[in-house]
């Protein structure tokens, strides 16, 4: 479902998909440590997508997903959002606190906590390998946890690439965990100024 | 059912609906001709066409993506001067401490609607704005109620 990107070019594009790639590989090694099982992770997936697809990527608009938001500072200013289907978001908080709650209804504000944790040491990992890899320092603020809609969860980061075009860029990474497949994604959306730094501190630029 | 995007606009005319889905910080902008029975909603993301460089789709701003909506009701033959309008959408979804430009969209995005129709004489009938959660609304043009359903909310009518 790869579509034709006009801002960026394939190279650039090459190199998203690899910082994605070491990104969402250190954020899989430091869930698996953190709930103590064995996580396997396909290969990210990286797409230019309309906002109408974003939605749809993730199972539509109306789709429960627990949304995770970071704000960045430092050399590199901007969001990152990291979403989970809600399905996923229960196993995960289930197996890092050790029991079993219901399939339905509202997280407590236990598990609110617990997933927001998760969220915190998923992005750091995934922003962590960025960080080493073009040498430059991100400051990550305290959480912000979102429990709706897929559609009003990705209304924040598109309105922010809404400023800069028609399209956002999306990494999807697929979890493997006891045989079930999870989906997260990552969406990093760096200032205009920051994406120009991370280029240039690859020697892009 | 007619389906609008995020960014996007559309007509519909009795006995028809017209939908748009999980609008956060967006604004679902409902307008409506009781005397056709035409209504319109558009789903736009950001107050100001002219502070955006990348300003090509219409439908993605308050301002512009009002003019539109109302050029393609008068052209499915609305009155230009019956229009009334009601308004949903505008919230924070995440809660950050800060008051950071990114974070008041919502905020910003209601103001804008309100200024723009205003502007243009348009009455605001009702409203369901703010807050921090979700919304997916129904306009139904037979009736002219506006249906809001948010999760873990009883549905509403306004």
């Amino acid at each position: 479902m790869q579509k034709e990107n006009d801002s960026m070019d394939d190279f650039e594009f090459d190199v998203l998909t690899e910082i994605g790639n070491i990104g969402a590989g250190n954020a899989t090694t430091a869930l698996s440590q953190l709930i103590n099982t064995k996580i396997d992770m396909n290969v990210p997936k990286v797409e230019m997508l309309t906002f109408a697809e974003l939605a749809e990527i993730i199972g539509g608009a109306e789709t429960l997903v627990a949304g995770i938001l970071l704000n960045l500072e430092g050399d590199i200013e901007g969001t990152m959002l990291f979403i989970l289907e809600s399905s996923a978001a229960r196993l995960f908080v289930q197996q890092l606190m050790g029991c079993v709650t219901g399939d339905e209804g509202e997280f407590s504000d236990l598990e609110k906590s617990a997933l927001q944790e998760i969220g915190n040491i998923i992005s750091g990992a995934y922003l962590s390998a960025i960080s080493g890899m073009t040498n430059l320092t991100i400051n990550v603020s305290v959480p912000s946890l979102a429990f709706d809609m897929a559609g009003a969860i990705l209304s924040v980061p598109a309105i922010e690439f809404g400023k800069l075009g028609d399209k956002a860029l999306l990494i999807q990474s697929v979890f493997n965990d006891m045989n079930v497949d999870i989906s997260g994604y990552f969406i990093l959306i760096p200032t205009l100024e920051s994406y120009g730094r991370i280029m240039k501190s690859l020697g892009l630029r | 059912m007619i389906k609008v995007g995020m960014a996007d606009a559309n007509v519909c005319r009795t006995p028809d609906a017209i939908t748009t889905l999980g609008l956060g910080s967006c604004v679902g902008v409902a307008l409506y001709d009781s005397t056709t029975r035409i209504a319109g909603l558009v789903h736009v993301m950001l107050p100001d066409s002219t502070t955006v460089r990348q300003n090509s789709n219409k439908a993605k701003f308050a301002d512009t993506g009002i003019d539109l909506l109302i050029d393609m009701m008068v052209r499915a033959g609305a009155r230009r001067t019956g229009l009334t309008a009601k308004i949903a959408g505008g919230a924070q979804m995440f809660a950050f401490s800060g008051n950071s430009d990114m974070l008041r969209v919502g905020e910003r995005n209601v103001q804008a609607v309100k200024k723009k129709l205003t502007s243009l004489g348009i009455r605001i009938l009702a409203e369901d704005t703010g807050l921090n959660f979700g919304r997916t609304v129904e306009f139904y043009p037979e009736t002219g109620d506006f249906l809001i359903k948010a999760v873990g909310k009883p549905q509403k009518t306004i």
